[in-house]
């Protein structure tokens, strides 16, 4: 008697060693994938979307790169979760934990053909993440008390971050500037206070940070374009026609007359409350919504500044920097909290007119704008930022750092083999395999950057049999150096979360025996 | 197809369009069924115990689902046969009633028709086997009320409960800290337990998660979270000893059901609908603020004046809560939901020592937590994870532990784990067999054989000689006469589960074996399958 189907018709099932197979293969392609991008010297990716326009991205940010790819292998969507969740809450090493979560399940393939249980290779596994985790843990260094020193710490994080990027050539510029503008959040993990504004033409080195803050926005015709002393209202109003927003509402009329009248009614409506919000006594007025031209005109007649149609995220950005309040009501001027900053002017920057608040009350925000040759090196050098100033911020909340240049993966790698000596049974086959896949990370960087890597890994592991030692990769003199002294240093909250989330979704692969597709759901062709 | 013919040789039809239906019937039947319960069954057999897989499911849409949950998988496996969708039913039943154990009762299902598929080729009739099953059942029950021993446990020694969850969540992908989840699941539990009773409202927990930080960071907050922030981002972020105005009705303007227009037609109208519209948003800010609410959670949305309004008062806010959680703020904070402005008054309104907003990571996420509430009864579990997957897969396993944790309550029999149970039950029904006349003594031993595959498939997942491990622990029982040997699955040396500490739940286990039977019962008893043909 023939098996019954169960399942239903386009549903596939694969089991036991296909399975793992399939998830293996996935998800070591996908690392494969991003492999190359690794460290200074990794290449970048052409990503060219399939959509109308065929849009081309230039990046060698791991998430990036992984977000665009349209995957269908289930494993190789774990990995890419990781690596957007690492993007999400830390900001860098979105490659690295790709790549380590790769070989950790490069070296299990090899132990399951070796007839090694997975659950024991997975326990294996979390022991020696934990033995990993501890000697990051006792090699950390915390200059939390010294502020010079913390200062110096962030850049040489800043510059260690951005060396692999595109910004690389002017990194030095470019952490000073992410170092600034982190250190005027004072704390906060609010990115969204510093503004990225990006502006083709002149080169990357142009790219400055302005303290003030900068709004992509024009002034109004026949209004002053240059306030000091500037009295601002931040507002989120209506200021087109105020409709009346009870249910029902509408108007009917019966000759030419009364809708004259009517329109007379709103104009007098709106000129009310031009005139209430004149009263606040202000000189600068931005709103979120759209100023029409009539009240446009009454604020231009009383002198004031009229922004329209500021962003949502602009507006709560200028209430910040200034220190206003977003208003929707004008009755009680003496009690809304108006902001304040020294001068207003129109700047340009290239071609574009853009205006400029300087001296503003509270220093929290700031703008960093950029400047490069294309759109794809502005959305590159974007990116880059992003992830120098997410590792800043992070790392000001958590002051712990460590080496750079494969020394962090050496040490680990060095105390994960110790433990392996000391474990009985067949977990220290696993935890082995762990610190070769520890391993595995500075050889790639060493293979981008086309040095030998066999001989500068053989190298580095000598060196590192010595206590406190310090050694690791430097790419540009192609040899094994001291990572204190060349200043290549990297946040201890990264590393960590490279290590556990990537243990952890290899983990997740591991457990896996089978794989059960349902029937995709049919579409209409739209075609 | 069988056909019937009248005198005069025409085809009599029964059934509508028969000719296109393809029907089975008798022995081919029940054998066609038996094989694709059993199809299921071996599906599930390699995710039972503290070593079983996980599976992946890629859903219709492509989304992945990865998990070791009975039920879930089942859920999610968009099967299409009629007597695997009854598998599907009874793990789902399982669930319910219980809420652990879904791979089990599977598992043992499966194992039962695969006896029953023995004793059909011997010639047994079907409704035989059945009454054997239905006999054995009954005393595998009986014998585990015998094994079974209550625990104690109180508010202030909840060590026992703790253990017990850590043998349910032993077999998922949180066992790394299982510590931390079963005592997160067992003060949830606790706290919204009504002990005189006997009761748990699991509604009560809510289990929230949020992708980004590590299993380790998951934590027991007495209060309630929400995934929402200040309706203004000016407003203050924390506020302590709160009370809380918790409306469903919208700042915004009245709409009457009833339909109606308002006509403008002259410019005083104009004017005095524009002033009674200001004065509706005033007066609704100010009734709030009259009762003496020092915060507003709203279901609906703010106008923008509202909105400002309220800010201007001093006076934050949360729009657009959903419906359950404002139910659960209301039952947390003791407060009334207040379905319009004009029944505010201060009895009504919820109490909540600290209402703090968090943000996480890089990103720009916040949520609200409520805490210190008036009445502490409703507690929330936060679970932080690597990846959606992991927050997913932990979400069902503290589903399970917390399951678990009530059955305890309610009912403090636990039988010992690991196999164990199964073994005893096995031994019992196998020498209460011999006391049957009658052909249902072979359904009776079959039932004791398919006990046994439960410790089998245990022993198996776990690396062990299946058929070997099995013979050596039924004897050690047989011999000390002990029911509390089972798989040692975890390799800790020792056999004995009362050492290892791995218990379930009485009610857990005896709904197992009822659930399994019943479906088997009802599989066994058909005997023709008519089905559309292919078309």
């Amino acid at each position: 008697m023939a098996i019954e189907k169960i399942l239903k018709d386009d549903a596939s099932e694969e089991k036991g060693e296909m399975a793992r197979m399939a998830s293996f293969v996935g998800a070591i392609a996908i690392s494969d994938l991003v492999k190359t991008t690794l460290g200074p010297k990794g290449m970048d990716k052409i990503l060219q979307s399939t959509g109308r326009g065929r849009e081309v991205t230039v990046t060698n940010d791991g998430a990036t790169i992984l977000k665009s790819l349209p995957i269908d292998n289930p494993a190789a969507k774990v990995l890419i979760d990781i690596s957007k969740v690492q993007d999400d809450e830390v900001g860098d090493g979105t490659t690295s934990v790709v790549v380590l979560a790769g070989e950790l399940l490069r070296e299990a393939e090899k132990l399951v053909a070796a007839k090694i249980h997975p659950m024991t290779i997975i326990s294996g596994y979390r022991m020696a993440a934990e033995c990993a985790r501890n000697a990051l843990l006792q090699r950390v260094v915390d200059n939390k008390g010294n502020a010079e020193k913390f200062k110096s710490d962030l850049m040489k994080i800043a510059m260690t971050t951005l060396s692999s990027k595109i910004l690389s050539q002017d990194k030095e510029h470019f952490a000073q500037l992410a170092v600034d503008a982190v250190m005027r959040l004072k704390g906060s993990t609010n990115l969204e206070a510093i503004q990225i504004i990006k502006k083709p033409g002149g080169s990357l080195k142009d790219s400055f940070l302005d303290e003030g803050f900068i709004l992509d926005k024009k002034i109004g015709l026949g209004q002053p374009k240059r306030i000091e002393n500037a009295k601002i209202l931040v507002a989120n109003t209506a200021m087109d026609t105020d409709k009346v927003k009870i249910y029902g509402a509408r108007v009917r009329v019966d000759s030419m007359s009364k809708v004259a009248e009517i329109e007379g009614a709103e104009k007098e409506k709106m000129r009310e409350k031009v005139q209430k919000i004149i009263a606040h006594g202000i000189n600068c007025f931005v709103n979120r919504q759209l100023i029409y031209n009539f009240p446009e005109e009454l604020f231009a007649d009383a002198g004031i500044l009229a922004i329209e149609h500021a962003d949502f995220d602009g507006i709560e950005r200028l209430a910040l920097v200034t220190g206003g309040e977003i208003a929707s009501t004008f009755d009680n001027p003496e009690s809304v909290k108006l902001g304040h900053c020294k001068l207003i002017e129109e700047i340009m920057i290239g071609e574009d007119k853009l205006i400029h608040f300087s001296g503003v009350a509270m220093g929290q925000a700031c703008t960093i704008v950029l400047r490069g040759a294309s759109h794809h090196v502005l959305d590159e050098a974007e990116r880059s930022l992003h992830d120098a100033l997410c590792v800043l911020s992070q790392t000001v909340n958590d002051t712990r750092v460590l080496l750079g240049g494969g020394w962090p993966e050496m040490v680990m790698a060095k105390e994960v083999d110790e433990l392996a000596r000391k474990t009985p049974g067949k977990k220290s086959h696993a935890i082995e395999a762990f610190s070769r896949a520890l391993l595995a990370i500075p050889t790639i960087i060493a293979d981008n950057a086309g040095l030998d890597s066999a001989d500068l890994v053989a190298q580095l592991r000598a060196e590192h049999h010595k206590e406190g030692c310090n050694a690791g990769i430097d790419v540009i003199s192609g040899s094994v150096g001291n990572m204190a002294d060349l200043g290549i240093s990297e946040s201890f909250k990264v590393k960590q979360a490279v290590l556990l989330s990537a243990t952890e979704a290899a983990e997740m692969i591991l457990r896996v025996d089978e794989i059960i597709t349902c029937a995709p759901r049919k579409r209409e062709d739209r075609m | 197809m069988a056909l019937a013919f009248d005198e005069f040789g025409r085809p009599f039809i029964i059934i509508k369009e028969q000719e296109q239906k393809t029907r089975l019937r008798g022995i081919e039947a029940q054998k066609a069924n038996i094989s694709a319960g059993k199809a299921v069954a071996r599906i599930l057999r390699t995710s039972l115990g503290p070593k079983g897989m996980d599976k992946i499911l890629q859903s219709p849409d492509a989304d992945v689902t990865i998990t070791n949950d009975g039920a879930t998988i089942l859920e999610q496996m968009d099967v299409d046969n009629q007597i695997a969708k009854l598998m599907v039913e009874l793990s789902r039943s399982q669930d319910y009633e219980i809420g652990d154990g879904t791979t089990g009762v599977v598992v043992m299902a499966g194992a039962l028709l695969e006896q029953a598929e023995w004793l059909l080729e011997r010639g047994i009739h079907p409704i035989r086997i059945a009454e054997g099953y239905e006999m054995a059942s009954r005393i595998a029950v009986e014998h585990l009320e015998r094994i079974a021993r209550t625990f104690d446990f109180g508010p202030t020694n909840i060590e026992p409960l703790v253990q017990t969850c850590m043998t349910t969540l032993s077999s998922k992908i949180v066992n790394r800290c299982k510590r931390l989840f079963a005592e997160i699941s067992v003060k949830a539990v606790l706290s919204v337990a009504d002990l005189e009773r006997k009761d748990v409202n699991l509604d009560l927990i809510k289990v929230e998660g949020k992708v980004g930080g590590k299993l380790e960071d998951t934590e027991l907050i007495y209060g309630i979270t929400v995934d929402k922030d200040m309706s203004h981002p000016q407003m203050p972020k924390q506020i302590e000893d709160a009370k809380i105005a918790i409306l469903t009705c919208p700042f915004e303007p009245p709409k009457p059901k009833t339909k109606h227009k308002v006509e403008i037609d002259t410019v005083e109208k104009f004017q005095t609908l524009r002033l009674q519209e200001q004065k509706y948003f005033d007066d609704m800010v100010q009734k709030c603020k009259d009762v003496g609410a020092t915060l507003v959670i709203c279901q609906w949305g703010f106008d923008d004046e509202a909105n400002h309004l309220l800010m201007h008062h001093n006076l934050p806010a949360v729009r657009w809560v959903g419906g359950v959680e404002l139910e659960l703020i209301a039952i947390a904070t003791g407060g009334r939901i207040v379905p319009r402005f004009q029944e505010l008054t201060p009895e009504k309104l919820g109490r909540a020592g600290l209402v703090r907003e968090k943000s996480f990571g890089t990103t720009k996420d916040k949520m609200l937590y409520i805490e210190h509430c008036a009445n502490s009864r409703a507690v929330t579990i936060f679970i932080r994870g690597g990846n959606k997957m992991v927050i997913e897969e932990t979400k069902r396993s503290i589903h399970d532990a917390l399951c678990v944790a009530r059955n305890l309550i309610r009912n403090n029999s636990i039988v010992y784990g690991g196999g164990s149970a199964e073994i005893s039950c096995s031994i019992a029904v196998e020498a209460a067999a011999d006391k049957y006349p009658g052909v249902e003594q072979y359904a009776i031993r079959a039932f004791a054989d398919a006990l046994d595959s439960v410790p089998m498939a245990l022993a198996e997942n776990s690396g062990l000689q299946p058929i070997e491990t099995l013979s050596a622990v039924k004897s050690q029982q047989i011999k000390d006469n002990n029911p509390y040997f089972g798989i040692d699955c975890n390799d800790v040396g020792t056999n004995d589960m009362r050492e290892q500490n791995v218990f379930e739940t009485l009610i857990g286990k005896q709904q197992q074996i009822l659930l399994a039977t019943q479906v088997v019962k009802m599989i066994l008893k058909i005997d023709d399958v008519i089905s559309p043909s292919d078309y």
